[in-house]
């Protein structure tokens, strides 16, 4: 199953991601995504690629466990 | 096999390629750009690039071997100059030619090149060269001198600063930012500047320019002369349409599109990002937005509809951008021009942060700026989606609010 991961350094805190897939990301108090799952399910994947390609820094990806 | 061919590699295009990729397209992707970079983003070009706290390879949107690995075919350095739409044919400045199935337009748009910017030591901030030309220039010192007061502008303003030059900008407008924000927001933004040490001078023109790099003279409209070592021209982007004028293809400022992105009158060509003028059923008539996220959207949907030509649901976006100007992250949700913000959660002119919200005729949420606030950026790109109550929205932000300053 696919797994998302985060850069937490590299995240600025647009929220792209949370509106692209709100199931998956939020934001924090100090503007850092926060992943409220790691698993992607299958039927979720393309949803979740795109919002991980609307970051604006790169900060996020899908990879194959 | 069927061939998807994409002309500019920007992010609305490398994203569409990407998009079709991962959606299960499995036909030829072809992603063409006149520039032989490999394809780099664009907003750091006006912040981190000019520090150096970014380098070229650290903004590349798709690299040769990411290219490979996705099976897109990558050309660079080949400029598209006609389409015939009716033979599916798209002609090359080399002479070459390449069909197609579906074709996505993404020539995005190129900075408009003011009358007097005809010295050297004038610059635009559209490409990786003009900002490595920039970079070299801003090293040998001030003053820098910027033209336009819109998000390059002041970014290019707010970068000269952080360097430590001596900054003036200029614009015709009463405050920075003019376009996109109220009055009494962007007064809040022409105080940031000015508290930050930029010389601002609103509601003035300019003239002319005399002299070469190192050694410029501006001359404004009411004849007042500033010196400067460096000018930067930030005064807008025309869509980079021209190469269609004689496809019969309809332009009217970028590529005249129906709600389904599709160019009127063809089933198979799509436009994407800056070039594009689409109709937006939210706002009940054809819009150009020069936006980083539209662009990703925009990108997404034509890979959808692509891959689904079936697919009935129209691009409806709500528009987001984001600027970053000395200490502040100014994000832009939806529509925030008119004459003032509705209400407004902390104190522009005092609080590092704040948000102003804007309300349409039906009381609900059309617009808001947020200002270093995570949380209410999220509540607010959320209510926008959701239409939420407008009163559920304000008493969020204002227990939020009350939180942050307990």
């Amino acid at each position: 199953m696919a797994a998302v991961e985060a850069d937490l350094e590299a995240c600025q805190g647009y929220a792209n991601c949370v509106v692209g897939a709100d199931r998956y990301f939020d934001i924090d108090d100090d503007g850092v995504v926060v992943l409220l799952r790691i698993e992607v399910a299958d039927e979720d994947r393309r949803r979740v690629e795109e919002a991980v390609r609307s970051c604006p820094v790169s900060a996020l990806k899908v990879t194959d466990a | 096999m069927t061939r998807t061919l994409i002309v500019g590699a920007s992010v609305g295009g490398v994203r569409t390629a990407q998009a079709l990729r991962g959606g299960g397209y499995d036909g030829e992707i072809v992603l063409i750009d006149l520039e032989t970079e490999a394809p780099y983003d664009k907003p750091p070009l006006s912040k981190a690039l000019l520090t150096g706290s970014a380098v070229p390879d650290g903004i590349r949107l798709l690299t040769p071997e990411q290219a490979g690995a996705a099976r897109i075919d990558l050309l660079l350095g080949l400029r598209a100059v006609g389409l015939d739409p009716r033979a599916r044919v798209v002609a090359f400045d080399d002479g070459s030619s390449l069909g197609y199935d579906r074709l996505v337009v993404a020539t995005g748009g190129s900075a408009r090149r003011p009358p007097w910017a005809t010295t050297d030591g004038v610059h635009l901030v559209r490409t990786l060269a003009d900002a490595a030309g920039l970079r070299r220039d801003l090293a040998a010192g001030g003053p820098l001198v910027v033209i336009g007061a819109g998000f390059v502008g002041a970014e290019v303003a707010s970068t000269g600063r952080r360097l430590g030059l001596d900054v003036t900008m200029i614009d015709a407008q009463p405050y920075p930012l003019s376009r996109s924000l109220s009055p009494d927001l962007a007064r809040a933004v022409l105080a940031l500047h000015e508290n930050a040490g930029v010389r601002c001078l609103m509601g003035a023109g300019v003239s002319g320019v005399a002299g070469s790099r190192g050694r410029l003279t501006v001359t404004l409209d009411d004849g007042t002369e500033l010196k400067a070592a460096t000018l930067v021209a930030g005064i807008g982007a025309a869509p980079s349409d021209g190469w269609l004028a004689t496809s019969g293809l309809t332009l009217d400022d970028g590529l005249v599109c129906d709600e389904h992105c599709r160019a009127v009158g063809t089933t198979d060509v799509y436009a994407v990002g800056d070039v594009a003028r689409w109709f937006d059923l939210a706002r009940g008539r054809h819009v150009r937005v020069e936006h980083w996220t539209n662009a990703v959207e925009q990108a997404a949907y034509v890979a959808h509809a692509i891959i689904d030509p079936r697919s009935p649901r129209p691009y409806r976006p709500v528009d987001f951008v984001w600027s970053d100007q000395h200490h502040w992250k100014i994000q832009v949700i939806g529509d925030a021009t008119g004459p003032a913000a509705t209400a407004i959660l902390g104190d522009p002119m005092a609080d590092q942060r704040f948000a102003a919200l804007y309300a349409d005729e039906h009381g609900r949420l059309r617009g808001a700026v947020v200002v270093n606030w995570p949380r209410a950026l999220v509540r607010c790109r959320k209510a926008m989606r959701e239409t939420a109550a407008w009163r559920d929205l304000t008493a969020d932000l204002h227990t939020a609010v009350g939180r942050a300053g307990a």
